[in-house]
């Protein structure tokens, strides 16, 4: 067998693992479910939906929840239920594919600053600290006016926003390999930095980046969820929890059922994509309670 | 003087595995510290000499247990007490100073502030009795000018001032017994022999006992006056200082002491072979056995116990000790001839070679040269032949691994020449230096903990080189690495271990082996055992010669120890603050005359028999700058002149034995100087 092969099996071998000893703890293993639950429902509800989720009928306005309409209907009569089980779906796409882009950029560019360090460094953790101190709500509002609420413009751009924190945790996580004396004999040996980058530091910050990402990764869809709710995110109808959640708000005193089911969509997963983070940093063995979320 | 102070009885301490297992990191641990006595524990790391000693002030690692056992003091037994009665014993009676003073002292605190706290909590004086105590405590562990001291902060003292600094306030209390948890190591060699001098008057001085855990037996053989020598979590020999150092009963203390290079006989230790046995390792008989020499069946299903003989007021766990009381050493002769293998040609000329760690100024950044008159490096001419190996000799701040470096190409020089095979120069720049001048020149470090990835296993590690330098790829990469493994003595099962399931050794076996992969010419060894264990030492330097011995590489060795020096090298060069004192053969360099700086070096060397004491002829005064002028020992050095060592750097002057000598004193002088001595 040749060695790369070996390191493949060696890496499967580790995410399995890695999953198994998340499951072995009650929070890690509720965590996962709720996860697990949220991506297969977001895979497969189009082939199950009771009702078409589009389908506006004035005569069903705001129904209670019954045998017919679980989850009651909202005030154009649509199907609240249908509307839930497909609402994650474009969240769940955008921020997934947005926290991966976050990941990549933040964690490459923080490593390259630790690496090269000096002058390079100094300028670009400044320019990092910029785009810090401009809240991103007001950031995104920009771009989302000028360019359109695509899902094309929107997960660059939640991946952009997002990756800033992913710079300084993986810059930082350099600085601690970089002194080490593997570093120091990779270079006296003349490999390149993109060698060095590659094989050495790589896989000593991959975990804590990694991390790192899926802790993103929540705060991104509450970010995401935020955009609908403001009406810059996904346009009606397409289902989504931010947007069900703001067309509902202003029934809420005799209407509860149309916010609750999206609320308790969005939390519910929010929740089961913290648990899996934290089981998933304690698995690696990265305490995140020492980490200040940035 | 007969009372026992502290009597151990039955100790035994361990953990539960993961399995459930109940593991022994110490068995059956049976001792008794009397009154004034200095005791020495010795053993490798993982003997539980640091367990034991934690043990004596009633205090068990977290995740340990005590099993069974006492550690009675004073007729309590201090591992069955509350926190709140320990308090009282712990500082008060009991004492511990521990490995690295400079990491036990807290860093924003004045140090008379932190010597004040440990007045206050163990003794009942008043304020102005406890300023007046802390002068006299930092008095009496030497320190000068104590009232200026008093005000400074730990980072503004050197490691001896912060040692000696943690011996006073562990003597704040008026303790019975001062536990020592490796208190020398990590000082330099010079400030190891004056702490260990210091801590001799403090013993009698004070009648206090002691403990003094190491793994130096050089050190222990100085303060000691009996030695307790630990094996797996076994006391295996526990006898007077004298007896055991000098005739040991007990094969492993034996192999150890024989793997210890020494000043007096050249030429490389013996190693012992094998490794101590993990702990959790169950098995019947002798815990030596796999390593002993004197080994017979019997060893291998029975455990021996420990027996006291009388006449040699020893205690021994061994059925073969007999053999060892009337074993008279023969001379083997082990000093290897290692001229065969220098070529009379030149592998790397360095001249003139200056390095600075100076800052550049924006202008000089321009002009891209860097104007420091008071460079750390200065001066540097050292031509090595192929085959050779030169040793660099200095303490810390010495310049030695500076050096290193910018051969590696990893610092930039600021003056000089560093030329390769005669005639090519390095470059100073690793990026524009060329790749084959890259692979000729390898490095292995200290510390293999931090130079192999943690997340690599042996096989990518040793691949990294034959894939960069030879584009090796596939069942002809994974042959190479295997063949490479074996020159180091490690199997084909290596390949896929990671370096954190490897001891200290193996370790540094597979840094060897990364360093040879690249068939290099030169080889930098920068300390390269001096994190490990005397006998693992022993075999990684009996491996590098043997590697040299087969490829005709040259090394460059880097250390501090001078018998390690002794016993590999060819050539030695003496450095003091970044310059050269005195170069030439080594054995050469050991004799006298020699330059003041290496009369004081070799005066400090520790040998492991108690009736060779350190020769201290300088202040171990640490200096943060090389002079503006003149030459560089001078503020320490004992010999000094006058004047013109202040103003004058001083000339080479070639010694009798064909040793180059940098210094004003004429060779003729100081031998007639150093003879006196």
């Amino acid at each position: 067998m040749t060695l790369e092969k070996e390191q493949k099996k060696n890496n499967l071998q580790k995410i399995f693992e890695v999953i198994k000893t998340m499951a072995s703890k009650p929070s890690g293993l509720i965590g996962l479910s709720i996860l697990l639950f949220h991506v297969i429902l977001a895979i497969t509800s189009p082939l199950y939906v009771p009702y078409d989720y589009k389908a506006i009928d004035p005569s069903l306005m705001l129904q209670a929840p019954s045998s017919e309409y679980w989850f009651g209907t909202d005030s154009l009569g649509r199907d609240v239920f249908t509307r839930t089980i497909l609402g994650g779906r474009t969240a769940l796409t955008v921020t997934f594919f947005g926290s991966l882009i976050a990941l990549v950029w933040g964690g490459a560019l923080g490593i390259f600053c630790g690496l090269v360090g000096g002058k390079i460094d100094d300028v670009v953790m400044r320019i990092i600290d910029a785009f810090l101190s401009i809240p991103w709500i007001l950031a995104m509002l920009l771009i989302v006016s000028l360019l359109g609420t695509t899902t094309l413009v929107l997960i660059p751009a939640l991946g952009f926003f997002y990756g800033k924190g992913i710079v300084r945790v993986a810059r930082a996580a350099t600085h601690d390999v970089i002194a080490k004396d593997f570093i120091v004999s990779a270079k006296a040996r003349g490999h390149s930095n993109l060698s060095i980058i590659w094989n050495e530091i790589l896989p000593n910050v991959r975990d804590a980046i990694m991390v790192e990402g899926a802790m993103r990764w929540s705060w991104m869809l509450l970010g995401f969820s935020s955009l609908s709710f403001l009406g810059f995110g996904v346009s009606p109808p397409t289902p989504d929890w931010g947007l069900m959640i703001s067309n509902a708000r202003g029934l809420m005193s005799f209407a509860y059922w149309a916010v609750l089911a999206p609320i308790f969509g969005l939390s519910s997963l929010i929740i089961g994509i913290n648990l899996t983070a934290d089981a998933f940093a304690k698995a690696l063995g990265i305490d995140r309670s020492t980490k200040a979320p940035v | 003087m007969d009372s026992a102070v502290q009597t151990i009885n039955n100790l035994t301490i361990g953990f539960t595995s993961q399995k459930g297992e109940r593991i022994s990191i110490l068995k059956n641990i049976s001792t008794t510290i009397k009154k004034g006595e200095t005791v020495g524990i010795v053993g490798e790391s993982g003997s539980g000499k640091s367990t034991l000693a934690l043990a004596m002030m009633g205090y068990v690692k977290h995740g340990l247990y005590t099993i069974s056992g006492e550690c009675i003091f004073h007729s309590n037994n201090l591992l069955g007490m509350q926190n709140k009665e320990l308090e009282n014993i712990r500082g008060r009676k009991i004492a511990m100073i521990p490995q690295n003073a400079g990491q036990s002292l807290t860093p924003n605190l004045k140090i008379g502030y932190q010597i004040d706290e440990a007045l206050r909590l163990h003794t009942d004086l008043k304020k102005e009795d406890r300023d007046k105590k802390i002068s006299e405590l930092l008095n009496k562990v030497r320190l000068p000018s104590p009232e200026i001291m008093a005000q400074r902060y730990p980072h503004e003292l050197s490691g001896g001032q912060q040692q000696r600094v943690a011996v006073a306030m562990a003597l704040a209390g008026n303790p019975e017994l001062l536990l020592l948890d490796e208190p020398t190591t990590g000082l330099d060699v010079t400030t190891q022999a004056h702490v260990l001098e210091l801590l001799n008057f403090i013993a009698k001085d004070t009648g206090t006992s002691m403990v003094y855990v190491s793994h130096d037996l050089g050190a222990i053989a100085q303060v000691s006056d009996r030695v307790i020598v630990m094996y797996s979590g076994e006391i295996v020999l526990d006898g007077p200082v004298r007896s055991i150092l000098k005739n040991p009963i007990h094969p492993y203390t034996f192999g150890l002491l024989k793997s210890i290079p020494k000043l007096t006989s050249p030429g490389l230790p013996d190693s012992m072979s094998g490794s101590q046995p993990q702990p959790g390792t169950v098995k019947l008989g002798c815990s030596f056995y796999e390593r002993c020499n004197l080994a017979e069946d019997k060893c291998k299903t029975n455990s021996p116990d420990l027996e006291f003989i009388e006449n040699l007021n020893t205690s021994v766990r061994c059925f073969k000790y007999e053999d060892l009381i009337d074993f008279k050493e023969t001379k083997s002769d082990n000093v290897k001839s290692t001229n065969n293998n220098i070529l009379d040609n030149e592998i790397l000329d360095i001249s003139k070679v200056s390095i600075s760690y100076a800052k550049q100024k924006f202008l000089e950044q321009l002009f891209n040269k860097i104007d420091d008159t008071n460079p750390t490096v200065q001066d540097i001419n050292i031509n090595i032949n192929k085959g050779e190996t030169l040793a660099l000799v200095g303490e810390s701040g010495s310049g030695k691994s500076t050096i290193l470096k910018s051969i590696a190409g990893l610092l930039k020089t600021k003056d000089g020449i560093i030329k390769f095979d005669k005639d090519k120069v390095l470059s100073n720049d690793l990026k524009t230096r060329d790749p084959g001048f890259l692979r000729a020149i390898q490095l292995i470090f200290q510390n293999p903990d931090e130079s192999l990835n943690p997340n690599h296993t042996v096989e990518e590690i040793v691949s990294q080189p034959l894939r960069l330098y030879f584009g090796l790829k596939g069942d002809e990469l994974k042959q190479k690495i295997i063949e490479v493994l074996e020159k180091v003595r490690l199997g084909e099962f290596y390949l896929t271990r990671y370096p954190r399931q490897l001891s200290g050794g193996e370790k540094q076996r597979v840094a060897v082996a990364r360093a040879f992969a690249a068939k290099p010419d030169i080889i930098l060894c920068d300390e390269v055992t001096s994190a490990l264990d005397v006998s693992v030492q022993a075999a990684v330097l009996n491996l590098l010669q043997e590697l040299k011995e087969d490829f005709g590489t040259t090394y460059i060795f880097v250390s501090h120890d001078l018998a390690v020096v002794r016993a590999i090298s060819d050539r030695v060069a003496v450095l003091y603050q970044g310059r050269l004192c005195e170069i030439g053969p080594s054995k050469n360099v050991y004799q006298l005359p020699s330059h003041p700086y290496t009369e004081v070096l070799l005066g400090a060397v520790l040998e492991p028999d108690p009736d060779v004491k350190p020769k201290l002829v300088a202040e171990d005064i640490v200096e943060e700058k090389p002079p503006e002028q003149g030459c560089s020992f001078q503020g320490r050095c004992p010999r000094i002149l006058g004047d013109i060592c202040k103003n004058v750097v001083p000339p080479w002057q070639i010694g009798e034995n064909g040793n180059s000598i940098r210094c004003h004193i004429k060779v003729e002088d100081l031998k007639k100087q150093q003879n006196v001595n």
